[in-house]
């Protein structure tokens, strides 16, 4: 900085922090914009829930009614849809998470030759859009004379699911000590007693979000499961399906059911996460 | 002693390249058996060729026809899939960054409640927020009336936003939609580089006189750039396979190659030529990436 322009510099100082300010404002605005577009969608789905429609679609706001909560689980196909969700995303979750732990561990501990093409086709299937995914199963199933159903669509969920998991698995462990695991076997610990009790508590939360992930990509998978339920009828299969005839309350108080439970798990992870950076 | 130490040594050496496979094998059958294999299957579906018009079964017999035809008949179709998926790509991550930034510098302590609002769409059916589109756009619509009653109708039917009044069954909403739907993925990978970066490098920004543009510049924009590639990867492949959202929000006369390739597939089990589709669309994206790793100059995708 040169002589003349020592002289402006306060000047343009007071003109850079005005300018500092509004660019401050301009940023905030647009990310509380992003934030009510993610919304917009959601609030719908829950003010839905109160509607009494008129016809068979719940498109058009009507009347407030407290009826469709009262009786939630009145449609029976599609309280079954969700079961059957349910039980399809806990099992998947329960074996992608294993697997992809597993996987996630052999990566990041050791150092071996193939890792990179292992790397590889854990990404793969992420950059494979859901519709390959999907008519590549179904073609697998197809030419080998399998009936498509409960299993096949277990089977499409874990394979997505235990990239995810690897990968989240894979970022938290970045960065992990292994000397503890040394110290501990120093000490006297095996292998085993070493993981259960140095390894698997460190790298617990990790392997959690790995599973909720799994859990709800399952539960909402829609296009990879169209090709490969056969006459299984999964809860978004239900939606799609019944969109064309009807769109009962019911989908949207399930929807908020859903999202309840959402909600508990992001309030009580946000509590945890406060309380850590409070005591930071 | 010393024999029995070395001979441990030795063994455990063994142990050590075999344990990292023993570990893989389980996960990495699994990805081979119904990732590797069906991609096989589907190429051998695409070049398989229905009995007769009425025995959907498939045998397989060289079929490179599939292919020629299937471009032929369906190549506009990519073009408009790949145009949509580009502009909501483009338009995820201009309303995914400014969100991402802001919870990653100014987040604070709402930091985690943050993020989570960012994930809570996840907590809700894909397909209901997609039909949930369909009643915040409709006709008479909270959207639609408000944006009559300031009097910008005109404006957006001028730069074709608007149609005749409506946006439904139009791009615009299908765009609107596929730009909704994949956001998150957008704003997390963008976050999370974000997240990465030393305050410090702003702080000795500001000290050596850079203004805030200049220190974006040279400072966030190199450093967000994985962010944004990840982001924009899993914004644009989804986007250019999707059919949710054309079928729900889009106009019949103009589909995506997602709504071609579920057609054919499951309702006419014309699976050859669905196979062929999907080949052709997993070609295509496999170019693109390749090209777009190479302008942005990142190959890393794992992080």
């Amino acid at each position: 900085m040169n002589a003349s322009t020592m002289s402006t510099s306060a000047v343009a100082g007071r003109r850079a922090g005005v300018r500092r300010r509004v660019g401050r404002r301009v940023v905030n605005g647009a990310a509380v914009f992003a934030l009510l577009y993610l919304f917009a969608p959601i609030a719908v789905i829950v003010v839905f829930s109160f509607n009494r429609p008129a016809g068979k679609f719940n498109l058009v706001w009507q009347h407030f009614t407290l009826r469709n909560w009262m009786h939630p689980f009145a449609r029976k196909e599609l309280t079954q849809a969700m079961v059957l969700s349910l039980r399809i995303a806990v099992l998947a979750a329960v074996i992608a998470t294993a697997l992809g732990t597993l996987v996630a561990l052999a990566l990041t501990r050791y150092r071996f030759r193939g890792s990179a093409a292992v790397n590889l086709l854990l990404v793969l299937p992420l950059t494979t859009p859901e519709i390959v995914l999907g008519a590549s199963l179904a073609s697998l199933f197809i030419q080998r004379g399998v009936k498509r159903g409960f299993a096949t669509i277990l089977i499409a969920h874990v394979m997505f699911c235990l990239s995810f998991v690897a990968l989240t698995v894979k970022a938290r462990l970045r960065g992990f000590d292994w000397t503890m695991e040394d110290a501990a076997m120093d000490l006297g610990a095996g292998p085993i007693r070493t993981f259960v009790r140095i390894t698997l508590p460190l790298i617990a939360p990790g392997i959690l979000a790995a599973f909720l992930l799994s859990f709800a990509i399952s539960i909402d998978d829609f296009i990879t499961t169209l090709f490969n339920a056969g006459n299984r009828i999964t809860y978004p299969l239900q939606i799609f399906g019944a969109s064309r005839a009807e769109l009962p309350p019911q989908v949207h108080v399930l929807g908020t059911m859903v999202l309840l439970v959402g909600v508990v798990f992001l309030v009580g992870g946000a509590l945890v996460g406060m309380k850590r950076a409070s005591r930071r | 002693m010393v024999a029995t130490t070395g001979d441990a040594k030795l063994s455990s050496r063994a142990g050590a390249r075999a344990a990292p496979w023993a570990l893989l094998s389980p996960g990495a059958l699994w990805l081979i058996l119904f990732f590797i294999v069906p991609i096989a299957s589907l190429a051998r579906m695409s070049l398989s060729s229905k009995k007769s018009r009425f025995d959907f079964r498939a045998s397989f017999t060289w079929q490179w026809s599939n292919f020629s035809d299937a471009l032929r008949a369906y190549g506009g179709h990519f073009v408009r899939s790949f145009a949509y998926a580009g502009l909501a790509t483009v338009f995820a991550l201009l309303v995914g960054f400014p969100l991402a930034y802001v919870i990653a510098f100014r987040g604070g302590r709402w930091k985690s409640v943050l993020l989570g609002l960012v994930a809570l769409p996840f907590f809700t059916s894909f397909l209901l927020r997609t039909l949930a589109w369909k009643t915040l756009l409709a006709d008479d619509g909270v959207l639609l009336r408000a944006v009559k009653g300031v009097g910008l109708r005109g404006p957006l039917q001028a730069i074709g936003i608007m149609q005749d009044g409506r946006v439904l069954a139009s791009p615009t909403a299908v765009v609107g939609g596929l730009t909704y739907n994949f956001l998150p993925f957008m704003i997390m990978p963008i976050y999370v580089a974000l997240e990465r970066i030393d305050h410090r490098l702003m702080d000795a920004a500001n000290d050596l006189y850079a203004n805030n543009i200049a220190a974006f510049q040279r400072i966030i924009m190199p450093l967000a750039l994985p962010g944004v590639f990840a982001g924009s990867l899993l914004t644009f492949i989804p986007a250019s396979g999707d059919f949710v959202n054309d079928q729900f929000l889009g106009d019949a006369n103009r589909k995506m190659i997602g709504t071609v390739v579920q057609e054919r597939f499951i309702r006419n089990l014309d699976y050859p030529s669905a196979a062929a589709l999907s080949f052709i669309l997993m070609t295509l994206i496999t170019i693109a990436v390749l090209v777009y790793a190479r302008v942005l100059g990142t190959e890393d995708l794992t992080g």
